[in-house]
């Protein structure tokens, strides 16, 4: 299962005075496993980038395959994309419509048209996945939940479709840290033991370094940066001149190694740099 | 998908058109109105005709545009060119079956269809030359002399601002529901009316929970900043009525009023 886009342009509102090149040939391959974090300002592409990937949005020029299958050709086969490729959009919890929880989460394996056996088998695997209680949740109208619990909801109607690439736009904007740190434990652990790709948009750098394996960082409709995440958080100074960061962390060690300490200053999640911190010290005791 | 759709059509440009003051476009157009249904013969359609060819000129708006407005009323203008091309007694030319077909007939049609165009056109020039925010700006103004009469002016132009400011945002979420929907397998494009208005509840269910969350932080967010109506309230934009604005009304004034006389000539 690859996916792969080939000098992708995409063009909004073509011929009219509100005219925008929101893609500007993109070539990318998304492999199976990765864990990419894509990184991006607001308005560089990145949802436009996103939505491509299962044919929400066909591309202008260019050619989006997604496991052999080219999203601009296919219009009977685009519910297969789909179903192979998950996307939770920002705000997931805003297209909420059923009355019940487990209604909501069957919406999208009804669709596929499976039977009512193996639906209420995916709903309950899909809850349990985002760490719901089947039981006590399913029956409850999805509106009187928590924030969170909204949002947990909504990913899992994307995972009950069993996809085997997952898209997660913004999945922790506007939760609360406890909110944020169960859905991004959530993710890591589908990540590990389900086996899935797992695309990751997010503008905070710390959750970036803690979770993925390859950035891809886009800056006005074009890949300006596509690597392993530490190959790509040593280039600070160009990430800074598109307006992004690295995390505050590395960004420590960095000036602590300017500082005159021998220290390895491409850590990007505060373990790693306990350790490190800890062998440098250790390491001058013995001195 | 629903980014085609452009409501309001206000296409933006700097041109005198544009900058014309929104009390006098009103004005305007509301001559321009009248003195179409004035119009008998096909004389003055003439002028007609060359009044909008020259405002087109003048805005820059491309002509297709202008020619877009026409597409969704084009039912309408048929119907009514059918039913007075049969309906018209008169001189017969030829008929089919029961149906006559007289002289007086295709004159009358090819006559409506044409105010109906004209009228169209004419009026669609007003809003693609002018931003809806302006545009209500002028309204309010033109009918602020009702409040005499305990109109709430203020108020439904109020309405009539964050209706239009809503427009494009409704669409947006439209748009991204729909996208979020089709991504979990939904589909709205096949099958027939009762099973595609059955599939609209995933998309109508979101768009008006979150109209109505809107709509709540909208009011809390004017009432946080003190709002309370009309009486009063000074703008941050004034609209002034400057010497091109009457000129351009004394000379549309008598350009209407000499279309207006044709008819008694």
């Amino acid at each position: 299962m690859i996916i792969k886009l080939e000098n992708v342009n995409y063009v909004y509102n073509p011929n009219t005075p509100f005219e925008q090149k929101a893609l500007d040939n993109i070539n990318l391959t998304i492999n199976e496993k990765d864990f990419i974090g894509l990184i991006g300002h607001t308005g560089s592409g990145k949802s436009t980038l996103v939505q491509h990937l299962n044919g929400l949005i066909k591309p202008t020029s260019g050619r989006v395959i997604v496991d052999g299958i080219d999203t601009k050709a296919a219009n009977g086969d685009l519910l297969k994309v789909r179903q192979k490729v998950g996307l939770v959009f920002q705000y997931p919890e805003h297209q909420l419509f059923e009355e019940t929880v487990y209604k909501d989460i069957a919406f999208g394996p009804s669709n596929l048209g499976l039977s009512e056996d193996e639906i209420y088998n995916r709903v309950k695997t899909a809850m349990e996945l985002v760490g719901l209680d089947f039981e006590k949740l399913k029956d409850r109208s999805p509106f009187e939940l928590s924030g969170g619990q909204k949002r947990r909801v909504a990913i899992a109607g994307v995972l009950a479709m069993e996809p085997k690439v997952l898209v997660l736009d913004e999945p922790t904007a506007g939760l609360d840290p406890r909110g944020r740190d169960e859905i991004l434990g959530r993710i890591k652990k589908l990540y590990e033991e389900k086996n899935i790709t797992i695309i990751l948009v997010s503008h905070s750098m710390e959750d970036i370094a803690k979770l993925v394996n390859r950035i891809v960082v886009m800056h006005r409709g074009k890949i300006v940066m596509d690597g392993e995440t530490k190959e790509v958080f040593k280039q600070a100074e160009k990430l800074e001149q598109i307006g992004l960061g690295i995390p505050q962390i590395t960004s420590f060690m960095r000036t602590f190694k300017e500082k005159g300490n021998p220290v390895d200053d491409t850590v990007v999640t505060v373990e790693e740099a306990k350790k490190e911190l800890i062998r440098f010290l250790r390491s001058k005791k013995n001195a | 998908m629903l980014r085609d759709i452009t409501i309001g059509q206000y296409f933006p440009a700097d041109t005198i058109i544009h900058r014309l003051d929104p009390r006098a476009k009103i004005l305007i157009t509301t001559m321009f109105i009248v003195s179409l249904f004035f119009i008998k013969t096909f004389l003055p359609y003439l002028f007609i005709l060359a009044f909008i060819l020259l405002i087109i000129k003048l805005s820059k708006v491309p002509f297709r545009y202008v020619l877009k407005g026409l597409k969704p009323l084009m039912l309408i203008i048929l119907i009514t060119f059918v039913i007075n091309i049969f309906m018209t007694k008169g001189e017969v030319l030829f008929s089919i079956g029961p149906l006559d077909i007289t002289k007086e007939g295709i004159r009358q049609a090819v006559f409506m269809a044409l105010r109906l165009i004209f009228l169209i056109t004419g009026t669609s020039l007003l809003t693609l030359t002018t931003s809806p925010i302006s545009l209500t700006d002028g309204i309010e103004k033109l009918m602020s002399p009702l409040r005499r009469f305990k109109v709430p002016v203020h108020e439904l132009a109020m309405m009539m601002t964050i209706a239009l400011r809503f427009i494009p945002t409704l669409l947006e979420e439209t748009d991204k529901i729909m996208k979020a929907q089709t991504a979990r397998g939904a589909d709205f494009e096949s099958g027939n009316i009762i099973k595609r208005a059955k599939n609209l509840v995933p998309l109508l269910v979101p768009l008006f929970i979150n109209a109505f969350r809107r709509a709540d932080e909208l009011a809390i967010a004017m009432e946080a900043r003190c709002y309370r109506g009309g009486y009063k309230r000074t703008r941050l934009n004034e609209l002034q009525f400057t010497k091109k604005d009457v000129l351009a009304l004394i000379l549309t004034t008598i350009f209407f009023g000499f279309i207006i006389l044709t008819r008694y000539l």
